[in-house]
């Protein structure tokens, strides 16, 4: 036996193997980063099916909303469909953090992915209403625009319109709520409420800028 | 009970395979027998052990026994006894379990068949054996324990994948992958073995484990096939090879045992090549475990890659722990592989077999590179990249041209090598052959280089093998005045190796060409259709749309279309795609629907539909030469069945008697019959595992046709 | 039975969003061409669906880039392949751009600054991906020279000579005997 020989080998060629398929079990294949946050929005004009429950964020349906009018306010854009059985998980939460982010000046938008808004008005009403109004997505647009994999996904938009966060899967409200605080404290003079009737379209100039 | 049963065998099998790997061991450094004896049997009960577990298994897969882990996961009253029967390999546990049955089954079967062979060879070898039995084992008592109890036991089960209960091959295609995937554990046993007992100079080892290799490569390409075919007639993009880690994981150990059945003939006659063809040996074994962890463990996304729990850090230290047990038994004995012969010729079938390794093993390279590149770029960068069809296509392609090159190349060049006379006489026809494929291409309006090549290799190549059997046959004709049948069944009676081999060949370029044509000229077309409506096609060929059906089934509802094709006005078959919904799948399954001819198919899937069965969305595929992929499969399979098929026993006396060249290079002459391979007698000393250069006389003949 | 209508209600109803992006790929002048050569062919109870142009240069181009992209629904499956709805959506929006005058890298750096590098099933020939497409040429290369200098090595100017006599006078190739032959390194 040459054991020099057979310790080399071991070291140069079976360690970085070893080493390769170790750091590989760290990793998830599944989890992609998405390039977006950091980066300016990808910017959509989309119809309301659903109003949203009373309060500030509802809009009548047939309106067009324009993310770009909503430049100044922090956004969250939420991507979901009647059909994913994990929307239903974080639609409770999700409404609950609308309501309460909502009065101060952080806007909600569901978009409809891959279905029809017959099946979402219907999913809303067995879901017992949604917070915030509900957009179509025809063709996918919006949704390959901000590089969606799958349902439910949600985009939190600073005021300056750029991506702060993506999360994947059901929102965790409290990980959501610290987003809205830091990004709300971060630029408090964008985030004045505004009256509680008023609709949020058109009470924004379009383009209006901070 | 069964469940009992069950984990019982496993435990017992786990225990007696410790007990062999010691006693085994003990007998062999301390030189006693009868502990040798006593731990070697451990394999025979194992086996039964071990095909108790299974039976328990599928027993409890029918009785629809919900109590136990694995039935309840892939189980449910409302699956087909059929699918129920085969979803014993359709997740991990039940894989895992299948897995080492087959390496019982192995096990038991290397030690029975050699029980008289002298020396440690094969005591070495089963404790080889018995150590990766002892990880499976492992695996079924840990993480992969199909046996573990559900409290409260459910009323039902999902039942299987979908996609698993979708297509009778889904019974063919695992059993015969494992059937061979495993079965590369053996000839890496016997290297261990060989190593490990001194043996590795003998001549017997290596034709041992060539025989071993050749059944199970065999087996492995007809699953490999088999994969392909499901995939077509299954998945419903129309492809058959995707170039996805699981297909990767069975394709890299295929390649470096392709390489190996070829360098072996180089060990044998010439004494060379040993520690390489070991590497090769032991490089398959341990692709074929890297492979499984790559889909078992979830590091990389994989279509089939099942769900993982801790399965993939056991599969880590496996590896772990082959890889440097192999680099030290080899790297450390690297002084007892040296060369002891030489060539007689560079251009010579030598040369092309080195040439042929290059490639085999650059393809496999090129895999393995492309199949961990994720793994790299994100180590070293932190970008998730994708290595792709397009990645693989383009690398490997050129191999492939390359590969079917040399196919043609090796079989016509003489072991002593060949002059230029020679050369010039030997490929003039094949040339002829090829560059009127290149001609007809271009008329044809083909453009893309590669296709083209591939074509006019593949022409170039099949020419040449087929002249070994035309040439062998005529000169018996010649010879004896037999009759041309009967000359060319004795020509391959009398070497079975010899032309299984280029039968293997010629399935493989049909294969090749089969899939070059059906890349270069598929053509599809999708469209909605209102009932009754027609979709023109290519040329003549269209298809109508006559209406949907519903089928309620207890499992699932299909939904499906039934479509006419039509020549013209004639309409010449009806095709029913469908559209699978399971109760436990958010995502339909769909089933194509294809109609086969020599030509090629016409490959439909329902795509979509409206729900009032007012239009359905159709695409179609045509497919040309599909079909022969299959069929260059069986030939492949038929060729290498032909080559390792045992000797019978009156020839293997003639063999054995004839053997004056041993393996190695070390005898002095060659068999007499080698030199007149058009000799009388169908089965003399000619028999398969004599050399396989018998005939090769016959290609440099003066009378060869050119 | 109506139970399970209703389930597939809603993927019937995803399905015909496909349906209506199909449509919307048909162009103009592609279904004219086809609608005037079926005209010619077909009898008059048969109604013809309109097709989508297939065998334009924009068809070939867009096919070209969606075979490259990589469905994000899917595993390892190109959009072109894919019979998921978003692949199918993708694939429009691709044709699309095309026909608007991008070209395929700008088609490509759109999908990459949405998706990332992950979206293309072939990575970018740059930086450390360089790596997996020109090691393998390295191998081959490396390989070829070491073959290359191996056989010469291996091969003995006038093998006839060197062969015990009877052994020589046979004319069939015959295995290596001599004790003298080179001893190289195994490959």
């Amino acid at each position: 036996m040459n054991w020099k020989r057979a310790g080399l080998l071991t070291l140069f060629v079976g360690g970085p193997l070893i080493a390769l398929l170790s750091y590989g079990m760290t990793r998830d294949p599944r989890s992609i980063p998405s390039p977006l946050p950091g980066r300016d929005a990808p910017v959509f004009s989309r119809v309301v099916f659903a109003p949203g429950n009373d309060g500030v964020l509802r809009l009548p349906v047939g309106d067009t909303v324009r993310l770009a009018a909503h430049r100044g306010h922090v956004v969250v854009v939420n991507f979901w469909a009647s059909w994913c059985l994990a929307c239903r998980d974080e639609h409770q939460d999700l409404s609950a953090v609308a309501r309460q982010y909502g009065p101060r000046g952080v806007r909600f938008f569901g978009l409809l992915y891959n279905d029809q808004p017959d099946n979402g008005i219907q999913w809303i009403a067995q879901m017992g209403g949604q917070a915030y109004p509900a957009l179509e997505d025809p063709g996918a647009r919006a949704a390959i625009d901000y590089g969606l994999y799958g349902v439910p996904e949600t985009f939190v938009v600073d005021q300056r319109g750029s991506v702060a966060h993506k999360f994947v899967g059901p929102v965790r409200p409290g990980e959501l709520g610290a987003l809205l605080d830091s990004l709300l404290k971060a630029n408090p003079a964008a985030s004045n409420p505004l009256p509680s009737d008023a609709p949020l379209v058109r009470t924004l100039p379009s383009g209006s800028k901070p | 009970m069964t469940r009992i049963l069950g984990m019982a065998s496993v435990w017992i099998a786990l225990i007696l395979a410790v007990y062999g790997i010691a006693m085994t061991t003990i007998g062999l450094t301390r030189k006693r027998g009868e502990l040798l004896v006593s731990g070697m049997q451990t394999v025979y009960v194992n086996f039964v052990l071990m095909t108790l577990a299974t039976g328990a298994m599928i027993y409890a897969l029918v009785t629809h026994d919900f109590s136990i882990g694995y039935v309840a996961q892939v189980g449910s009253r409302t699956t087909p006894l059929f699918y129920t029967v085969i979803s014993l390999w359709g997740a991990l546990e039940g894989s895992i379990l299948f897995w080492g049955w087959v390496l019982a089954m192995y096990s038991a079967v290397v030690v029975f068949t050699n029980r008289k062979r002298e020396g440690g060879l094969v005591p070495w070898s089963s404790v080889a054996l018995q150590t990766i039995c002892l990880f499976f084992f492992i695996l079924l008592v840990g993480p992969a324990n199909p046996w573990h109890l559900v409290t409260p036991t459910p009323l039902d089960g999902p039942g299987p994948n979908p996609l698993l209960q979708n297509h009778i091959l889904m019974a063919v295609h695992p059993p015969l992958l494992y059937l061979g995937y495993v079965g590369m554990s053996v000839p890496f046993a016997f290297a261990v073995g060989a190593l490990l007992s001194g043996e590795i100079d003998s001549a017997d080892w290596i034709k041992l484990t060539r025989r071993w290799t050749l059944s199970a490569w065999a087996l492995l390409s007809m699953a490999i096939i088999a994969g392909m075919w499901w995939s077509y007639e299954v998945l419903g993009w129309g492809g058959f090879w995707a170039w996805d880690p699981v297909e990767n994981a069975s394709f890299m150990p295929w390649l470096t045992a392709t390489a190996f059945l070829h360098s072996v003939m180089v060990q044998e006659r010439r004494g060379m090549l040993k520690l390489w063809n070991v590497n090769l040996i032991v490089s398959t074994f341990l692709l074929t475990i890297l492979g499984t962890f790559l889909t078992r463990s979830g590091i990389i996304s994989s279509v089939h890659a099942f769900t993982t729990g801790t399965i993939g850090y056991y599969f880590l230290g496996f590896i772990a722990f082959c890889l440097v047990a192999s680099l030290v038994l080899v790297g450390g004995n690297s002084e007892k592989l040296r060369s002891t012969g030489h060539f007689e010729s560079a251009a010579s079938r030598d040369t092309v077999f080195l040439f042929n390794n290059l490639f085999l093993t650059g393809f496999t390279f090129v895999v393995v590179l492309g199949t961990l590149f994720p793994l790299v770029a994100e180590a070293f960068k932190g970008v998730k990249v994708t290595v792709g069809a397009p990645f693989f296509n383009k690398m490997t392609i050129p191999i492939c041209v390359g590969l079917l090159f040399l196919m043609g190349v090796g079989p016509s060049l003489p072991w002593k090598g060949a002059t230029k006379e020679q050369l010039k006489q030997l490929f003039i026809a094949p040339g002829v052959v090829a560059l009127l494929i290149v001609v007809a291409s271009l008329a044809l309006g083909m453009r893309d280089p590669y296709a083209i090549a591939a074509f006019a290799f593949a022409g170039f190549a099949l020419t040449c093998n087929l002249r070994e059997y035309w040439v062998g046959a005529m000169a018996r004709v010649r010879a004896h005045g037999e009759n041309f049948p009967v000359a060319l069944v004795r020509l391959v009676g009398g070497n079975r190796r010899r032309y299984g081999g280029f039968l293997a060949h010629m399935g493989i370029i049909t294969v090749a060409a089969a899939i070059t044509a059906s890349s270069s000229f598929r053509f599809e077309r999708e469209a909605t259709l209102k009932p009754g409506q027609l979709m023109p096609i290519k040329g003549d060929l269209s298809v109508r749309f006559k209406e949907l059906w519903q089928k309620d089934e207890p499992q699932r509802q299909v939904i499906g279309a039934d479509v006419e094709i039509l020549h013209g006005t004639t309409v010449v078959g009806t095709l029913d795609p469908r559209m699978n919904f399971y109760r436990t799948q958010e995502q339909p399954v769909p089933t194509p629907s294809v109609r086969s001819r020599p030509s090629g198919d016409v490959y439909l899937n329902l795509m979509a539909f409206t729900q009032d069965g007012k239009s359905a969305t159709l695409r179609v595929i045509i497919e040309p030469f599909v079909p022969w992929i299959w069929f260059g499969g069986l030939i492949v399979a038929l060729g290498a069945v032909l080559s390792a098929w045992p000797v019978s026993r009156r020839s293997a006396r003639t063999v054995t008697e004839s053997r004056s060249a041993p393996y190695g290079g070390r005898g002095p002459s060659y068999t007499p019959g080698g030199a007149v391979p058009a000799t009388g007698m169908a089965n003399t000393g000619m028999s398969n595992t004599a050399m396989p250069n018998t005939g090769m006389t016959m290609s440099q003949s003066p009378t060869l046709p050119s | 039975m109506m139970h399970r209508m209703r389930e597939f209600r809603a993927t019937a109803t995803r399905m015909t969003v496909i349906v209506a992006s199909v449509l919307t790929m048909c162009t103009a002048e592609s279904v004219t061409a086809f609608v005037s050569k079926l005209e010619a062919q077909s009898t008059p109870a048969v109604s013809v669906a309109p097709l989508p142009g297939v065998d334009t240069i924009l068809d070939a181009r867009a096919k070209a880039v969606a075979s490259r992209l990589r469905c994000p629904v899917c595993q390892g499956e190109s959009i072109q392949d894919s019979p998921a709805e978003l692949a199918a959506q993708m694939k429009s929006l691709v044709r699309e751009q095309i026909a608007s005058g991008r070209s395929e890298a700008q088609v490509f750096d759109y999908f990459t600054a949405k998706y990332g590098q992950w979206i293309l099933l072939e990575p970018k020939p740059e930086g450390i991906n360089l790596l997996v497409y020109w090691l393998p040429v390295v191998f081959l290369v490396v390989g070829g020279g070491g073959i290359a200098i191996a056989v010469k090595r291996w091969t003995r100017p006038k093998p006839l000579d060197t062969l015990p006599t009877g052994v020589a006078a046979n004319a069939v190739a015959t295995p290596s005997v001599s004790a003298n032959a080179v001893s190289p390194p195994s490959l």
